[in-house]
């Protein structure tokens, strides 16, 4: 019990910082858009080719605006100094990694809700709130679990907007095809489409674990 | 807590290297590699363009198949050192597992590289087009990131154990996500040959002896280059201790 406590409390701290600034909320949430706008340009979306089209133009836009989110979290701890206080509380790694990580959902899972009903206006097809709704939180949950350790990884290096997506872009592959399939296959349903969603859901509990047990060593001084 | 922690850590090192007498010994291991290396290079060089009859459909360009699949089992076997020698550090916080982790990427990332250079030739002519986005090719290709991403992070860090560990838990994460990435990709679409050796009667016994040979060739030439990498990666840790020990 008192580990969610410690949880909760590292979650409260950041979430409380973050509402202060409301930078990287509108940020983030801004480049979602943004995303969305450019591939209707680049891609000319018109009705009959939404379908293929618009699952990529979203997670795309979901990828990028999540880890731009990502770098955030632990690069603002190193920035004002704080990460080693927090380092020097008595409480678990394991605590700290599960209050970013689930501090990070939280910041892309409110530009995710916020983008998904424009996106479904701008590229005019039907949105299915129930069935989407699992598919985009476990692929966040995915992009965090792995982000959240590599952003604490690439906060210690002088280059960390560059770092963090070249390490965990080539990580988060299943995700991005999982992802992108499970959302095609809601807006134009296929015959014999292998278990994207099972894949993402093995995926979170192997990176989730993983990610968990090795992130001590990350943070370490 | 850093402080003393760098101490025993340059303890340990003490202990480890520096003895002197060590380096003036000759490097036989090196020679002998060397050495079984060239035999096996040259012997596979004479097989592959010589001994080899040619394929009946592929024809000439198939040659390079005895090129590109060692090589790419080298970039692949790499990982394996790494992502071992990385569970090694994280274990026993030993700075050699950490000089083999390293040697381990950079032989890879080369070796790779390779697989992926030889591949696209041998997609042009077999396939016609220098690259498909089937599941072997595009793994390889992520594999290939997740090297230049693992380099990237170790230079950025610098030689110290932070650099180490998070180098090492790249790895780990890395040497896991391959097979999903794998599965992932597969599901998606593929393309590659399949694996063929496994079967009896699949292909000729020379193709087979030639490709057994090749790949233990490139397993000599792996072990030789890990040999001298290791080395260096020793040279460079003592220089740096000493360059800390005149400051």
């Amino acid at each position: 019990m008192i580990f969610l406590e410690q949880v909760i409390t590292i979650l409260w701290k950041d979430v409380r910082y973050e509402l202060r600034s409301k930078q990287m909320w509108t940020g983030m949430g801004l480049f979602a858009l943004l995303v969305l706008v450019i591939f209707n340009f680049t891609f000319d979306l018109r009705v009959d080719n939404a379908a293929a089209i618009a699952p990529g133009a979203l997670w795309v836009a979901f990828v990028f605006a999540s880890l731009l989110g990502l770098g955030r979290t632990i690069a603002a701890e190193r920035e004002i100094g704080s990460m080693d206080r927090l380092l020097l509380c008595p409480v678990d790694r394991k605590a700290i990694y599960l209050a970013k990580l689930l501090g990070n959902m939280l910041f892309i899972g409110v530009v995710e809700i916020v983008a998904l009903p424009i996106f479904a206006a701008l590229f005019n097809v039907p949105l299915f709130v129930g069935a989407l709704l699992p598919i985009v939180l476990l692929s966040t949950l995915g992009i965090a679990a792995v982000g959240t350790l590599f952003s604490a990884m690439a906060a210690a290096t002088r280059a960390r907007e560059l770092l963090l997506p070249i390490l965990v872009f080539p990580l988060i592959v299943p995700i991005v095809i999982g992802a992108v399939r499970a959302t095609g296959t809601l807006l134009a349903p296929a015959v014999n489409e292998p278990p994207w969603l099972g894949l993402i859901a093995a995926f979170d509990v192997i990176f989730l674990t993983v990610s968990m047990l090795t992130f001590e060593y990350v943070v370490e001084e | 807590m850093a402080l003393a922690n760098r101490d025993t850590q340059t303890e340990r090192q003490n202990s480890t290297i520096g003895t002197p007498g060590q380096n003036t010994r000759p490097p036989i291991a090196s020679l002998a590699l060397l050495t079984l290396t060239f035999i096996g290079m040259m012997t596979s060089i004479f097989m592959i363009f010589l001994y080899v009859p040619t394929d009946a459909i592929e024809g000439i360009p198939q040659r390079i198949f005895y090129f590109h699949v060692p090589i790419a089992w080298i970039g692949m076997l790499a990982f394996g050192v790494l992502a071992v020698a990385s569970i090694g550090y994280l274990w026993k916080k030993d700075e050699r597992w950490d000089w083999l982790a390293r040697a381990s990427a950079e032989v890879g990332t080369i070796f790779i590289t390779l697989a992926l250079i030889t591949g696209s030739i041998w997609g042009r002519t077999t396939w016609g087009t220098w690259w498909t986005w089937d599941a072997r090719l595009t793994t390889t290709l992520i594999l290939w990131f997740i090297y230049i991403g693992y380099m990237m992070l170790r230079s950025y860090m610098g030689r110290t154990p932070a650099s180490a560990r998070s180098g090492a838990v790249l790895a780990i994460i890395g040497v896991i996500d391959i097979p999903i990435i794998y599965e992932s990709v597969n599901w998606w679409r593929t393309l590659h040959p399949q694996a063929e050796v496994g079967t009896p009667g699949a292909l000729p016994p020379e193709v087979v002896l030639t490709l057994m040979i090749s790949l233990v060739t490139f397993t000599l030439l792996y072990s030789f280059l890990m040999l001298q990498i290791y080395q260096l990666q020793k040279m460079q840790a003592l220089a740096q201790q000493l360059h800390a020990n005149i400051e």
